[in-house]
């Protein structure tokens, strides 16, 4: 176990650092400069610019200076927003995301079991179709379609709730539900496979056969064991809920991380969008390697060092 | 009860069992290949064949769509712009009339803007055809999305076959290379490959695959390591076979059903992509139309013309349910235990 987790810490050190060095030599040969107006500065302005941003240096100086502040924590101030420092942008984004991200997580969990769950009990009945059929829509309808349409239906025509704005609980319903779909797709899909396998497993007749009921049966035996292995769709899930979080956000206005990233995209600020990436892919890194670990511990039938790797 | 069913079985139906057992391995029942016995299985999978028609039908509507409204899907007329949807027919029913509600009155716009061709599905504000493109932006994206899936495939499958055959050293250094490339979250990498590379249809499908191709190499080794050691590879090896010939001709052949779903899923996350990227301003550029950009424009003035964006949304959302149905209906086809 221990020689596991050291194994995947490198790794996660290495891809980290990969991702940086990329995202770095990649905003190096980027069209545009990042300063705005630049035609109307003269060649001693920009020259002052590009000293106080330290983009004079060779390219290997800047890449040593960046890679060294990036693990002090520091990713270097933004050039469009009054050279604010990028790590603050960040934290101070970083809740309205978290919020909609955690929402979306718990409300697609629970509806996607619940979804999951009729569908396995009633198999083959109206139900189950009905919840396959609500999977697959939520699989394939994409997150800014589905933001769209609650907006102009729910927003827009019926007026029930803030069509786009940050504050309060109510105005982050649209977006969590908008976010929510794929979670619940991806837990309805998982747990109705998952269940029908445990429910036609011995120890599961066993329990009937000692003359439990059916409900009994599935909420003290059945459910629990056929949980463990959602734990693994937790790393896509936060992948998806980071991609649908730079549109929902920006169709709902939120000040979160994903508009920023989009807004600063669209102006070349390459210290934000360094930055976000940066804190984008740590964020999923370790989201994937806490879950693969939790998955170890949970279950013991999974052993990881052995079981990986085969 | 054994007595009377004998008795209603009239003596005819009786054959005397032949005399030698020279005959008893014969095969009755002509053999199925790994293809027909899929086919047979699908074919019972509803939701997966009406699907597979769905989907033949737009993809015949890409190909042919832009040439029936005889509107040129770049034109501009500005005399004809923001028109709302109105089709020959079905006017007369109240839908798809020309009419549309401004300040809260119903108004016919093509009486208003003195218009009088029918626009199927209505004009964008620059007075160009929707329907001409509609289709024509599902045809970049599925254009883009097998280019893609294709490219992936190759690259996937190679990779993961010289891995898992090849085996000891040469797979450990391909395994953690593998490991390292799917750490990295695709979208990042993807956004920063458009923002060096001009937008364009070339450079999104690249940006794709750089990372698309990891699943489909995870999956190809993982079957390459299941099936080398059996007992058919042993006996083809043992008669004189190459590595070459084991690789096409014993290995490829049993790995189609998984190169075949992976590919079919491959296809719609890459649609997927493609109109996200659109969307969020980094896809295709104007005057190009892709089913993604259609989205991004009409989002602009959903508000007052619905139409613009929900059209491209409808037309993208049946794709996308009709490739995953066809992928679950193939998965539980070709595999039956591997289901999620």
């Amino acid at each position: 176990m221990a020689k596991y987790l050291v194994q995947r810490v490198i790794y996660l050190i290495i891809t980290l650092f990969i991702i940086a060095s990329v995202t770095f030599f990649l905003m190096k040969f980027l069209p545009g400069t990042p300063f705005q107006n630049e035609e109307k500065l003269t060649e001693e302005q920009q020259q002052i610019l590009n000293e106080k941003y330290g983009l004079d240096k060779p390219i290997p100086v800047q890449y040593a200076n960046y890679m060294v502040n990036i693990v002090k924590g520091d990713l270097g101030v933004s050039f469009q927003f009054d050279n604010q420092p990028v790590t603050h942008m960040l934290m101070n984004r970083v809740g309205p995301s978290l919020e909609l991200g955690f929402q979306a997580m718990v409300l697609g969990s629970i509806v996607g079991l619940m979804l999951g769950v009729f569908a396995a009990m009633f198999q083959n009945t109206w139900i189950d179709y009905g919840s396959t059929f609500l999977a697959v829509l939520g699989k394939s309808i994409p997150s800014f379609v589905f933001a769209a349409v609650l907006q102009y239906y729910i927003g827009v025509k019926l007026e029930w709730l803030p069509v786009a704005s940050w504050d309060g609980f109510a105005s982050s319903i649209m977006p969590t539900l908008a976010l929510a779909i794929f979670p619940i797709a991806t837990a309805a899909r998982f747990m109705r496979t998952e269940l029908i396998e445990v429910l036609s497993s011995d120890y599961i007749t066993l329990a009937k056969a000692k003359g439990n009921s059916r409900m009994e049966v599935s909420v003290k035996h059945a459910i629990r064991n056929a949980l463990i292995p959602l734990v693994t769709v937790l790393g896509p899930m936060a992948v998806s809920l980071m991609t649908g979080s730079m549109v929902v956000e920006q169709i709902f206005a939120i000040p979160g991380i994903g508009e920023q990233f989009v807004k600063s995209i669209q102006t070349n600020d390459f210290p934000i969008i360094m930055g976000t990436t940066i804190f984008f892919a740590f964020l999923l890194t370790v989201i994937i390697l806490v879950v693969d670990i939790l998955y170890g511990i949970i279950d013991p039938r999974i052993r990881l060092a052995g079981g990986a790797k085969k | 009860m054994s007595n009377s069913t004998s008795e209603k079985i009239p003596k005819e139906l009786f054959e005397p069992a032949s005399t030698d057992n020279m005959d008893n391995e014969l095969i009755a029942k002509p053999q199925l290949s790994f293809m027909k016995d899929a086919w047979l299985r699908v074919r019972k999978n509803k939701g997966a064949i009406i699907s597979a028609v769905i989907l033949l039908l737009v993809i015949i509507m890409a190909a042919i769509g832009p040439h029936i409204s005889h509107y040129d899907a770049y034109a501009q007329d500005v005399t004809k712009s923001n028109l709302p949807p109105k089709i020959p027919g079905l006017e007369k029913l109240g839908i798809f009339d020309g009419k549309q509600e401004i300040g809260g009155v119903e108004t016919d716009v093509y009486k208003q803007q003195n218009v009088k061709e029918y626009y199927w599905f209505g004009t964008d504000s620059l007075g160009r055809d929707l329907f001409s493109r509609v289709w024509l932006g599902t045809r970049v994206s599925l254009y883009i999305a097998l280019l893609a899936a294709l490219i992936d495939m190759v690259i996937g499958v190679g990779y993961g076959l010289i891995s898992g055959f090849k085996g000891g050293r040469v797979d450990n250094v391909m395994q953690r290379i593998l490991e390292i490339i799917s750490g990295i979250p695709n979208l990042i990498v993807v956004i920063l490959m458009l923002l060096i590379l001009k937008p364009g249809i070339i450079s999104i499908t690249i940006a794709m695959v750089i990372t698309g191709w990891v699943g489909m190499a995870r999956v190809v080794r993982g079957q390459v390591l299941k099936l080398k050691d059996q007992e058919y590879i042993l006996a083809s090896r043992t008669l004189g076979a190459k590595n070459s010939r084991l690789l096409l001709k014993h290995l490829l052949p049993n790995l189609s059903g998984v190169i075949i779903i992976n590919t079919m899923f491959t296809i719609p996350s890459a649609i997927f992509f493609e109109a996200f990227l659109s969307f969020i301003g980094i896809g295709l550029q104007a005057p190009r139309a892709s089913l993604g950009t259609l989205i991004e424009d009409g989002y602009q003035t959903f508000q007052f013309l619905p139409h613009l964006m929900f059209i491209p949304c409808i037309v993208i959302c049946i794709i996308l349910i009709a490739c995953n149905l066809i992928g679950d209906g193939l998965r539980d086809a070709f595999d039956p235990k591997m289901r999620d």
